[in-house]
């Protein structure tokens, strides 16, 4: 769909998910690596934990479908070759410090005169401007300050992080949001702009419904309960944080009690319950096509939970799954990644790929397109490229390079 | 004036909840004319989500007041209200689609195909439309009829294994997390839709699965499970790669700050930044694995050093010193936030019946060319007259005579 843009993605590991899913489109995106290989080629984990760059998982992931070729943009000779591809491209996406391509001689103003049409994205911590713009963030501080951390966690502890770092993709996606926005402006405007993507903004965004949402209205500051993060407000006005995840008998599912949208839920609750020889009538005096939160005193929403975690304790996840699919229950299952390989609803659609990896000699297991069209394809076509896989593609075939120039070019670790 | 991104551009929104209108917001920020169409009969669950708002039942306006659908549309759309189950609500929405590029909905497979709009059915009445299908599990498959919300969807997404004590249950990261990361790529698929149009005249149908978005934000733990049968350690908040790695308590209520230092020559500027205290040089600490094997004891006196003293401070006296450290932000201090507050993030707008609140803004992104609309939702029903009249070209008459036959219920 995307298939008549070329992208240059100059990003490390916190922006290369906005390539990624420019090229699950059919952009053309070339990675420019730094001679030796990108930096986030050391970011783990590693495929049978052998720590090498051409096999860091995080890289392959984020990777596939795009071109690679060496190049060092910090050498006079590599800013003038970066020039010229810029020249035939549309698309450039960055993740360095905010300032770092001004400073190399490649700020916008200078992109911009070479190929008026070009579009700059620059994903960042916090923007291109303002305070913070030079602050160092790696993912804990990002989080941080983005507000995700201070509700994680239980209260007898201290504020909790992820194990699994991920903070920056929500930036380098609102990143590849404003590029494909600024590239259908860019047909009835006729020239290009700059994307300024700042991931504490996406965090923000995640966590506005949660935290703004009652700062804003009520000077209410949301603390940690750690798994009871779901509130209701009860018949006395106060706020009551009810449980999100359950203990069910083999693992963990997600339910809450959202009065206004589960008709079909309760309904199907109570027959399980009745079923189960579990007293539904706390669930059952409600009329639940009218019934609101703000009708229960805590004693009476007591009851209901306790009526629901009996039910779910009596059950495995297969179990609550079979059963929320019969009833309309809407009831999630925690799954981890075997959880979700499995997942009969993703392997029915044919959303996980298998993809070769003939130099680690074997295949390994990807995620599908993140949608579907009836007009192309969406997701990976091919595996992540090799450090400079495809110099002699670009340099030489579409560049017109000759081979002398390419050896000198190498042996001066310009590529 | 530069021409805005979605100058004249016609959208249809029957999403609801969270996610689906999230997506659709994209197209309001940046000037197309977005026509919201609801049932005034069965209107957006999420208008009934009420929690922090005071109200009474018998407030006329109740369906207006949930900050929780207000949050959710931060920008200027038209509102309708339709009941589609009535034939000649239909005729209405045939000429909207007649009217519109793009329609977007939200609903589980099976309802709008009741409704009698599938896409073949909307092809037909303007051949090159964009549908786009958001729902829980994607338009195919055994859960295809099945709907999920955001919290829900956040499970399947492995959403809720993510965050935790070795020693404790995992605990959730957020509470809708897939509501707001899969409308990225919902919007990524509309955009790029609407740009192959423009280059072929070719309208399509998008099936947009909100938990296989959210997957997609989790390819490293898939390809660690595929290659080495490894799922994710739970780590509280220490890491591999860095040490101090934490958040460490300090001075005041609940206050604390985030501190990561991970090459040698930050660990030197930490310890310069902290007056080169004794412990220092410890020879538990000369390197960064022995920081991370000794991570116990250098965290407790990272902290001894933090606790007398406020996150703010410690924050910018490591920043300045080239170390990465930040205050763990909570409501207030992201509402004060002066890089936000920099960027003009949170918007005070006004709305009729719930006052002036600054939970608005803009898409979590600056264009240099096209400055993002922030603006009030739109009540239920509010332009029927105008989008009837001035859209649809519907006469005064004729407009009374919808009303009465109950069309717009």
């Amino acid at each position: 769909m995307l298939s008549c843009y070329k992208v240059l993605d100059l990003t490390d590991e916190k922006g290369v998910i906005c390539g990624k899913v420019l090229a699950d489109l059919g952009a053309d995106v070339v990675k420019i690596e730094r001679p030796g290989g990108d930096m986030a080629r050391s970011t783990g984990p590693f495929f049978h934990d052998i720590v090498d760059p051409e096999k860091s998982l995080y890289w392959l992931a984020f990777n596939a479908s795009k071109r690679s070729i060496t190049l060092d943009i910090e050498t006079a000779d590599g800013r003038e070759i970066f020039k010229k591809l810029v020249r035939t491209a549309d698309v450039i996406v960055e993740s360095f410090q905010p300032g770092y391509m001004d400073g190399l001689g490649l700020g916008y103003p200078i992109l911009k005169k070479i190929n008026p049409g070009i579009i700059l994205t620059s994903i960042s911590a916090f923007g291109q401007k303002g305070p913070y713009r030079d602050y160092k963030a790696p993912d804990i501080v990002l989080r941080a300050l983005g507000g995700l951390i201070y509700t994680v966690g239980d209260p007898d502890r201290p504020p909790l992080t992820t194990s699994f770092h991920h903070s920056y993709f929500i930036g380098a996606m609102h990143g590849a949001v404003g590029t494909v926005l600024a590239l259908f402006h860019r047909a009835s405007i006729g020239y290009g702009q700059q994307v300024d993507a700042p991931a504490q903004q996406g965090l923000a965004f995640v966590g506005n419904v949660e935290s703004q949402v009652p700062w804003f209205l009520q000077h209410i500051i949301p603390g940690r309960n750690g798994r009871k993060r779901f509130p209701v407000q009860l018949k006395d006005g106060r706020l009551y944080f009810q449980p999100m995840l359950w203990k069910c008998k083999d693992g963990d599912i997600a339910f809450a009690v959202a009065a206004s949208a589960m008709t079909a839920s309760a309904r199907g609750l109570i027959d399980c319950m009745k079923n189960d020889g579990i007293d539904a009538s706390p669930l059952e005096k409600w009329d639940w096509r009218e019934v609101h939160e703000g009708e229960w005193t805590r004693e009476e929403f007591d009851a209901i939970l306790d009526a629901l975690g009996k039910l779910f304790a009596r059950h495995t996840q297969d179990e609550l799954l079979k059963i929320s699919q019969e009833k309309g229950i809407q009831l999630g299952i925690c799954l981890d990644a075997e959880g979700a390989l499995q997942f009969h609803q993703l392997a029915e659609r044919g959303f996980w790929k298998e993809v070769e990896h003939p130099e680690l000699g074997t295949s390994l297991i990807y995620p599908g397109g993140f949608a579907r069209f009836t007009e192309a394809e969406c997701g990976i076509r091919h595996r992540a490229p090799h450090i400079g896989e495809h110099n002699n593609e670009i340099y030489h075939q579409e560049m017109g390079m000759s081979e002398k120039e390419l050896a000198d070019l190498k042996r001066r670790h310009v590529i | 004036m530069v021409k805005k991104p979605f100058e004249g551009l016609k959208v249809i929104d029957l999403c609801w909840s969270g996610a689906g209108a999230s997506i659709m917001n994209l197209f309001a920020h940046y000037g197309a004319t977005v026509v919201r169409v609801e049932s005034a009969k069965q209107p957006d669950p999420i208008r009934r989500v009420l929690t922090y708002t005071n109200y009474t039942k018998e407030d006329p306006h109740t369906l207006e007041l949930s900050a929780y659908y207000a949050f959710s549309h931060p920008a200027k759309k038209y509102g309708m209200t339709l009941d589609l189950k009535n034939p000649r609500a239909k005729d209405v929405f045939k000429k909207l689609v007649a009217w519109a590029d793009v329609v977007g909905e939200s609903f589980p497979t099976g309802v709008i195909e009741r409704l009698g709009f599938g896409y073949e059915v909307l092809k037909e009445i303007k051949p090159d439309i964009i549908m786009f299908r958001s729902c829980g599990y994607g338009h195919t498959g055994p859960m295809a009829r099945q709907a999920g919300f955001g919290m829900i969807l956040s499970a399947f997404s492995m959403m809720y294994s993510l965050s935790g004590w070795p020693d404790r249950d995992p605990v959730p990261v957020s509470s809708y997390y897939t509501d707001q990361l899969s409308p990225l790529c919902g919007m990524l698929a509309i955009v790029s839709a609407l740009d192959y149009r423009r280059r072929t005249g070719k309208g399509q149908c998008i099936d947009h699965s909100q938990i296989e978005s959210g997957l997609n934000y989790m390819a490293p733990l898939i390809l660690d499970y595929s290659a080495n049968k490894r799922e994710l350690t739970l780590t509280g908040n220490k890491c591999n790669y860095a040490a101090p790695h934490g958040v460490y308590r300090c001075k005041g209520d609940d206050r604390w700050v985030a501190i990561a230092v991970i090459t040698e020559e930050e660990w030197g500027n930490f310890c310069r930044a902290l007056g080169s205290p004794d412990w220092t040089k410890d020879s538990r600490f000369t390197t960064l694995k022995s920081r991370i094997k000794n991570s116990d004891d250098l965290d407790r006196l990272v902290e001894a050093w933090t606790v007398n003293l406020t996150a703010e401070y410690v924050m910018e006296l490591l920043q300045k010193a080239g170390v990465g450290a930040g205050v763990v932000a909570n409501a207030r201090d992201l509402a004060e936030d002066v890089q936000l507050n920099y960027y003009g993030f949170f918007r005070e707008v006004e709305h009729p019946y719930t006052g002036k609140a600054s939970y608005y803004h803009p898409p979590a992104f600056e264009l240099s060319e096209a400055p993002a609309e922030v603006g009030r939702p739109t009540l239920l029903g509010e332009h029927n007259e105008y989008i009837c009249r001035e859209i649809l070209g519907i006469s005064v008459t004729e407009f009374a005579l919808l009303k009465q036959e109950g069309v717009f219920e």
